[in-house]
């Protein structure tokens, strides 16, 4: 009769953890950040179709790093949570903080029972009517739910990014500001997960500083404006907001022009030009680009950035430059 | 149960499991219950001549839609216009009540038939688009929104033959063919492309008339909301189910358009003018009075 090892609880959950960490680890970060105008989220994120970042409900997004299938799964249970609970109830009723409980339980039921706990990170942000108000929960694979207040970066080199954005956001950043910072701190940790960022930017991506960074941007000039300060192509970004002051469904993709518009904005005249993207948030009590399948129709006035103030705008950006070198040393 | 979540907190295996993109299937499969056809067995034949379904809920009326512009060009769209009144047999049940909705940015559903069913359709409905405009990132083709409209319609009928039947009018900008279409159905969820322009509920003989006379080709956005309001004037001058304009509440017809840019509801102040022009010109004894 063979009998069976003894493994004690502890290492039996250590060794999952152990598992799972090293399943998200592998990915590229996720960034969240809260802005003056709602809440915004970044990745590096070449695929246009497999989203890591979605629209869950009118005031609720997701995002996600780990494996694929598994927070693919988690997202489409997450988006029949809540229009159930919206057919049920109110739309009113459906809250970020309800949601984030159904899959702490779920994330932590598959922890304990299952063979295999889930690789995967989770954030499950809702705007409210002021930033005070405003909710980021993050997941963790064995269901673990924290409570954030400001930005979260999850996946791939967490911890260093984290101190990164740690050091450079304020509360009350504009919408191009904190994109830059999370585009810089996304670039940042690029290079190490294999494969790489690959693209135009790739040259400027092994780099530890953003300053190479920059300047493998400048050099590409085959890739004009749309080379971000991390070395990231705009094409690579996968970039949503929540913003506040649209009407129903909060969630927008930016992706394009408007992205690189964004990015681009000068260091120097941040306060009133980057107040320009999210002004146009108010203006779209009248009718304004609808939130459905991507953005038609998503029209700003053009910011025009110049290939030459792009490199000083890296050094102006928050977040670059020293921090980040000292950072990833 | 109800809305389905477990005495664990956790999310129930039906969320999890991998399928449709629709959340009419998926209720149908988790909580059929929910569904508003459903309720038809529960009822029985009880109901079926005992009593007059028209006198035990409210009754939506009349309802126009309107294409305009050329297929292809800019300006092209539809209009949806629908009256206020619901109607209780001889009674007058809601004299504001709102008969046209948007069922997604791109299109616009108006009810006629019993108004309790059809609003809660109309809800499923626009949860329906919006739920796989989430799951797939995409949004559903103009037809494929028209045949799932007649699906929910179809699951409706063991009511509709007990009296309660419900018939919307759907109304789309098309993204592929860029022109605003129009779908009537029946109560057994046929579904019949219209063309130029439509009306459904008790007043939609009279409307009908009236559309006939006053729709031309290239008509523009201003053209076609001042039709359909005339239309349904018309119809409210025939048929006691339908309300005419409310000048002294001031309550006027939902009036919505579709086009390229989306849904859009026209505002109070506008449709004053349109049918305060209407009335004056009515009032003079005008050729179309």
């Amino acid at each position: 009769m063979t009998m069976p090892f003894y493994v004690s609880p502890e290492q039996l959950m250590k060794d999952r953890a152990d598992f799972a960490r090293k399943g998200i680890a592998r990915g590229r970060s996720v960034v969240v950040l809260a802005y003056d105008g709602g809440i915004a989220f970044a990745t590096a994120n070449p695929s246009r179709a497999l989203h890591k970042i979605s629209e869950i409900y009118d005031r609720i997004a997701f995002a996600a790093v780990g494996k694929y299938n598994e927070f693919e799964n988690l997202r489409v249970a997450g988006v029949r949570y809540a229009d159930l609970r919206g057919y049920s109830y109110d739309r009113s009723d459906v809250t970020a903080r309800g949601l984030a409980n159904a899959y702490a339980q779920t994330l932590g039921t598959v922890f304990i029972t299952e063979s295999k706990p889930l690789e995967v990170e989770l954030v499950v942000a809702e705007v409210g009517a002021s930033s005070a108000q405003d909710q980021i929960y993050r997941l963790t694979y064995d269901g673990t739910v924290a409570d954030e207040h400001g930005y979260v970066v999850m996946g791939g080199k967490a911890e260093t990014l984290g101190r990164h954005v740690e050091e450079a956001w304020r509360p009350g950043m504009a919408l191009g500001e904190v994109l830059r910072l999370a585009v810089g701190v996304l670039g940042s940790g690029e290079g190490s997960p294999a494969g790489g960022a690959g693209g135009a930017g790739g040259a400027g991506t092994g780099s530890a500083g953003t300053a190479g960074a920059g300047s493998g941007a400048g050099s590409g000039a085959a890739a004009k404006a749309l080379v971000t300060g991390g070395g990231l192509d705009v094409a690579q970004l996968e970039v949503a907001v929540l913003e506040r002051a649209r009407p129903r469904r909060a969630f927008r993709r930016l992706t394009g022009q408007v992205l690189a518009d964004l990015l681009a904005e000068d260091g120097a005249d941040d306060a009133p030009d980057a107040d320009g993207p999210s002004s146009t948030a108010p203006g779209s009590t009248t009718p304004d680009a609808p939130p459905v399948g991507g953005t038609p129709g998503v029209k700003q006035a053009p910011a025009a950035p110049e290939a030459g103030d792009k490199g000083d705008s890296e050094g102006d950006k928050p977040g670059s430059g020293d921090e980040k070198e000292s950072g990833t040393d | 149960m109800g809305i389905g979540e477990g005495t664990s907190g956790r999310l129930p295996d039906a969320f999890l499991r991998p399928g449709s993109s629709s959340f009419v299937d998926f209720l149908a499969d988790h909580a059929p219950d929910l569904l508003p056809g459903r309720r038809a067995a529960a009822l029985g034949g009880a109901a079926a001549g005992v009593v007059n379904p028209a006198s035990l809920a409210p009754h939506a009326t009349t309802i126009v839609a309107v294409s305009y512009g050329t297929p292809g060009e800019p300006g092209t769209g539809a209009v949806m216009a629908g009256d206020r009144r619901a109607t209780m047999g001889s009674m007058i049940a809601n004299r504001a009540i709102e008969k046209v909705f948007p069922a997604d940015e791109f299109s616009a559903v108006g009810i006629a038939g019993t108004a309790g069913i059809a609003v809660e359709l109309v809800r499923l409905f626009q949860l329906e688009l919006e739920h796989f405009e989430k799951i797939e990132g995409s949004l559903l083709s103009l037809d494929g929104k028209a045949n799932r409209l007649g699906t929910m319609i179809r699951g409706n009928l063991p009511m509709a033959i007990q009296g309660l039947a419900v018939v919307p009018l759907f109304a789309g900008y098309d993204l592929d063919r860029g022109a605003g279409r129009i779908f009537s159905y029946d109560v057994t969820g046929g579904r019949y492309e219209e063309h130029e322009h439509y009306s459904v509920g008790s007043g939609s003989v009279f409307a009908r008339g009236a559309l006939k006379k006053l729709w031309q080709p290239g008509l523009d956005a201003s053209g076609a909301v001042r039709v359909a309001v005339e239309a349904l004037y018309d119809a409210a001058d025939d048929d006691s189910a339908t309300g005419g304009p409310d000048t002294v509440r001031r309550i006027y017809p939902v009036v919505a358009t579709v086009t390229a840019d989306g849904y859009r509801r026209i505002g109070e102040d506008e449709l004053e003018q349109v049918v305060e022009q209407i009335v004056a010109r009515r009032r003079q004894g005008g050729a179309l009075a």
